[in-house]
């Protein structure tokens, strides 16, 4: 028996109660629409409301209806707050399990300009106009209207709270654990059966929601074993804490089942102060991975459908339980209960043990049963009888009730209601199950689950304690031994007395009784919804979008899928059930993306020399995941084009060196390795000498241009491959298929080898003079010693290995020098120092893609999956002697068709303008129209040695059109430029310089 | 999701990479219809719901090519070999 604190300490906690699991030594003080509020640790923002003496909390999205607090869990529906200010604000925030923190501040949303006086609450006037599924047909006429008057005012009202626009200031962390048993839910079922698991060995994880462990023993007055519930649930955490293979984890909500025994739990870690500690995240998303787990997340008490059945002051019956017996808060003075089911009953019990007034029991049912009513014949009871109605403004003051014999009025600031309970099933539906309909719980219990998930206690439909903590254990146990231990059964200890029986009653009749709280749904929108011929339970759900809000119907599906099945005639399995998907809560994005923000989005690789450019002032691209120096302006250069273009010319003129490091690289070794590159490459290897490298080009299995590269030659059985910068991965992939899945009879071997060497590509005039000088004897670079297309294993700069190959991609003369990756950084000093005095430059992406352009080289641009050896000019490297992966498909009709667009150069008729690669290529003067569409620009360039904008693309006729003039039409640049078509080759023509 | 790699053990799905049926053949490039068999073995699939026989590649592993038998309705995975050891 308790009684309220006296006045002298709780003026500002009028409804404060003795007891309750609250730590009266830690008083806390908040903010809720500016008005100072006053708690204690272990209050809930709810509860500290009541105890404040507020209850007016929120407006209803639609109609802004005054609305209360309706229950003390996550499937809150009304007490919805904005909660923090600045960065962290969070809308949508459940006051129902909001910890009560020192400085906390909430505010009420949907509401303007005040929570009291709600301007907006005249949309109740118009709610004839404003039925479920009102925009469908309205906002239509006039038709201008819609952008500008109508959509903007959809989306000002649309939505409860509103976000923070600024960056999130916290951190969240993501992590894994393993276990042979996951217990989802700390209550009287999960206790035991954690309990029966751990006694076995097994690695146990149990995860609970709530910052308490015990769920419904926390509210409810029970004896488990001859002593209370809170006592019995304390000594079995102290054992499970006591066992070091065990972990208990509050704050943590498994939101997912996913495939092979994968759950998803989010643990709420700072979430309940005012900030995150130093170097603390704000949540963790955890990934556990459990053999067997236990689904024991109890059930959900379903409201009931009557008249204004949202009035504040109208309350969950076993909301009412954990306000007086948890928080120590008395909703209200004078309360009222109606329920449909043996358990609202327990609601009177504690009123009065704890001295509130009981005004009324309503009970529905013509057949109460004689224990119940037994102990109350100093109270008002009504049997068969029917809340119809609530009058009281923003706060419930009386209630009406129905019999067979009339109507009456009855006092109340209180109405605990109870129409049965919903076990939390959600998890079990992830993969797809469906739940199964009870007649006599008069609700769905789970159906098949996903494999390794058993559902246990009021999750499982079992409504009574002694059934819970049986069931619980036995699947403990159970789970444990699947898991390989040894488990043995557990004697269940005694409960105190306890029935159930429940008779349904879905809809008490009349206007704006609610089914679906936080989206403003009423049985009356149901009702229009199966007149309108939307009956299957997912159109219902769609077109009233009840169950659509945050909340995902946890209080409303049952209720609307009910009476959905009254009104067309059908049993309730008929109608069936919407799925449930993960996430079973709300989960922020920010905690599913983790550390994966910004800069740390995705890794990022970076070449060997990326230190020495960053000093050199180089300015970077994003490469796929590399970070490539794309040029190095010098003071004084205004912007790219003139230092790329000076990077050019230097390359032409004297020399320059560029980081290749990044294309692929692979040791392809065996004595069938060159047989295996003739598979891959349409062209030969097997008789590429060795100390020569050769240009290849691979296709996919349907014909397409693939990828291309350098292959060198080093010895009979080694052959060291390379690929372009973004298909390394993939051609490796590739390369592995072939030889495991097509080819496991060649005796070939390859490692990917793109990490282990720094390459640099050095060109110019002077490139043999800067490497003459880097090479150690007896090493001949000579050009007779060392031609074009030359590859040699040598040593650099006193020994330091490394592998030379004569190739071009800008068409100088020109070399690419390998050495391992960690002599990178020294290997560009050397190459600058030595080449200083030949007026040496370093390049980068940009300028190496200007000159490639100039000598008209294929690359990604071209090579765009789209395109065939033929279309890239590069069809007579076909071998017709063997098979290669392609081979077959590229002679199909479509790929061989003359038609098709082929590549060719392009030049601006007017030396001054500028091409656009993406651009279009249409016959001069024709109309602008995709009937007239020949081909595309895919490549280009401003060329410093010609002195004007150069490309390379493709277009119906190709080279046999060289000299036309064509029309480059691009309508995202508004360009429109006369181009003439011409050999893809803009210096050297004849490729002198290579060879030189 | 998990896939029990026979090298390497229960791993992440995420350091595998799915391709398809593992039951179509590459056809033998000298048939005379070739260009018809390599048009169904590159193009044409059954689309199965239940037991299907799929190829996935752990590249952030062993990079060994799997046989993975896999219900495309349920995902439960029945068996998982390398494709050398069933071919």
């Amino acid at each position: 028996m308790s009684e309220p604190i006296s006045a002298s300490r709780g003026e500002q906690q009028p409804h404060r109660l003795g007891g309750g699991l609250i730590n009266r030594s830690r008083p806390v003080r908040g903010l809720f629409d500016g008005k100072a509020i006053e708690g204690f640790a272990g209050d809930t923002l709810a509860s500290a409301l009541l105890a404040n003496g507020i209850r007016l909390v929120g407006r209803s999205f639609k109609y802004h209806r005054p609305r209360g607090i309706l229950t003390a869990g996550p499937e809150e529906p009304n007490a919805l707050v904005e909660l923090r200010s600045g960065a962290r604000r969070e809308p949508n925030t459940r006051a129902t399990t909001t910890e009560m923190f020192e400085g906390l501040e909430a505010t009420s949303q949907n509401r303007w300009p005040s929570l009291q006086f709600d301007l907006l609450s005249m949309n109740s006037l118009l709610s004839p106009f404003l039925p479920a599924g009102f925009y469908y047909k309205t906002f239509m006429w006039p038709a201008s209207f819609w952008e500008r008057v109508y959509e903007p005012l959809i989306r000002k009202a649309a939505g409860l709270g509103r976000a923070s626009a600024e960056p999130d200031p916290d951190h969240y962390e993501q992590a894994y654990a393993f276990c042979d048993v996951l217990i989802v839910g700390a209550g009287a079922a999960g206790l035991a059966a954690a309990q029966a698991a751990a006694r076995s060995g097994a690695r146990v994880i149990v995860c609970e929601q709530d910052f308490l462990v015990g769920g419904r023993l926390l509210a409810d007055d029970r004896e488990i074993g001859g002593v209370p519930g809170g006592i019995w649930s304390d000594a079995v955490v102290a054992e499970l804490n006591g066992r070091p293979q065990v972990r208990m984890m509050t704050r943590t909500c498994v939101f997912g089942v996913y495939d092979s025994g994968v759950y998803g739990a989010i643990e709420r870690v700072s979430d309940h102060l005012p900030q995150p500690a130093a170097h603390q995240p704000r949540q963790r998303l955890w990934r556990i991975m459990a053999k067997r787990a236990i689904l024991a997340s109890g059930a959900i008490e379903r409201p009931l459908a009557f008249p204004d059945n949202d009035r504040p002051g109208v309350m969950m019956a076993s909301a009412v339980r954990s306000y007086l017996n948890r928080f120590a808060v008395r909703p209200g003075q004078r309360v009222a209960l109606f329920t449909n089911n043996d358990d609202g009953w327990r609601t009177a019990k504690d009123l009065r043990r704890h001295g509130v007034e009981i005004t009324a029991i309503i009970d529905s049912r013509p057949d109460v049963p004689a224990p119940l009513k037994a102990q109350w014949s100093d109270a008002r009871v009504i049997d068969d009888g029917r809340v119809s109605g609530t009058s009281g403004g923003t706060g419930l003051r009386a209630i009406s009730v129905t019999t067979r014999g009339g109507r009456q009025r009855i006092k109340a600031d209180t109405l605990a209601m109870s129409g049965g309970w919903n076990p939390d099933l959600g998890l079990t539906c992830h993969h797809g199950g469906r739940p199964v309909w009870r007649d006599d719980l008069a609700a769905f219990v789970p159906g098949q689950a996903p494999p390794g998930l058993t559902a246990v206690g009021a999750a499982n439909g079992r409504m009574l304690l002694r059934d819970c903590l049986a069931e619980g254990s036995e699947a403990g146990r159970k789970a444990a031994e699947d898991a390989g231990f040894v488990a043995s059964g557990e004697d269940v200890p005694r409960v105190d007395d306890e029935t159930f029986a429940v008779t349904a009653l879905w809809h008490v009749g009349g206007h704006k009784a609610f089914v679906d709280f936080q989206n403003d749904v009423t049985a009356d929108d149901i009702a229009l919804s199966e007149r309108e011929g939307f009956r299957s339970v997912e159109h219902l759900k769609r077109y009233t979008t009840l169950g659509m809000a945050t909340d995902q119907g946890k209080l409303s599906n049952v209720n609307g899928l009910a009476i959905m099945a009254a009104l067309t005639g059908q049993a309730i399995p008929a109608v069936g059930t919407t799925s449930y998907r993960p996430p079973h809560i709300p989960v922020a994005i920010g905690a599913l993306a983790g550390h994966h923000r910004g800069k740390q989005f995705r890794p990022f690789r970076l070449t060997p020399s990326h230190q020495w450019a960053q000093q050199q002032s180089a300015v970077f691209v994003e490469s796929g995941a590399w970070l490539r120096a794309q040029y190095f302006p010098r003071p004084g250069e205004k912007d790219w084009l003139e230092t790329v273009s000076r990077e050019v010319r230097t390359v032409r003129s004297a020399v320059g060196f560029c980081d290749v490091s990044t294309l692929g690289k692979i040791e392809v070794h065996g004595a069938d390795a060159g047989a295996f590159l003739d598979r891959l490459y349409i062209n030969t290897f097997s008789n590429l000498p060795v100390g020569r490298a050769r240009y290849g080009l691979m296709l996919r299995e349907d014909g397409m241009a693939f990828d291309d590269g350098t292959t060198s030659r080093l010895a009979d059985d080694r052959y060291f491959m390379t690929t372009t910068t973004a298909n390394a991965v993939r051609v490796f992939q590739h390369m592995h298929f072939c030889h495991q899945v097509l080819w496991p009879e060649l005796d070939v071997q390859f490692a990917s080898a793109t990490d282990e060497w720094a390459q640099f590509s050095v060109a110019g005039p002077h490139a043999r003079d800067v490497l003459a000088r880097l090479v150690d004897p007896p090493f001949s670079i000579a050009n007779a010693d060392f031609p074009y297309m030359g590859v040699a294993e040598l040593t650099v700069c006193g020994g330091i290995p490394a592998r030379l190959y004569r190739l071009s991609f800008s068409g100088e003369l020109a070399y690419e020098i390998g050495v391992p990756a960690r002599y990178g950084d020294a290997l560009a000093r050397s190459l600058m120092r030595a080449g200083e005095p030949l007026g040496i430059v370093s390049y980068g992406t940009e300028a190496l893609g200007v000159m490639r352009i100039e000598k008209g080289h294929v690359a990604g641009n071209e090579l765009d999956g789209r395109t065939t050896a033929d279309d890239l000019g590069l069809g007579r490297m076909m071998s017709s002697k063997k098979d290669f992966i392609g081979r077959v498909m590229a002679t199909r009709p479509g790929l061989t068709d003359p038609k098709r667009p082929k590549l060719v150069g392009l030049r601006p008729r007017n030396a001054g303008e500028r091409l656009y690669a993406g651009s279009h290529l249409l016959p001069k003067g024709a109309a602008h129209t995709i009937e007239n569409d020949q081909g595309i620009v895919t490549s280009v360039a401003f060329s410093p040695s010609i002195n004007h904008w150069i490309g390379l693309g493709f277009i119906v006729g190709g080279a046999t059109r060289i000299g036309e003039t064509v029309m480059m039409v691009d309508f995202m640049r508004d360009s429109f430029v006369d181009v003439e078509l011409c050999a893809p080759v803009f210096v050297d023509p004849k490729g002198e310089r290579l060879r030189g | 999701m998990r896939i029990a790699c026979p090298h390497c053990g229960l791993r992440d799905v995420r350091e595998f990479t799915y391709l398809g049926d593992a039951t179509p053949e590459r056809p033998d490039p000298q048939a005379p219809d070739a260009v018809d068999r390599f048009n169904a073995y590159v193009y044409m699939r059954d689309n199965t719901a239940g037991a299907h026989r799929e190829l996935w590649y752990h590249g952030a592993g062993c990079q060994a090519w799997l046989a993975v038998e896999r219900n495309t309705r349920t995902h439960v995975i029945a068996a998982v070999r390398s494709y050398k050891a069933t071919s």
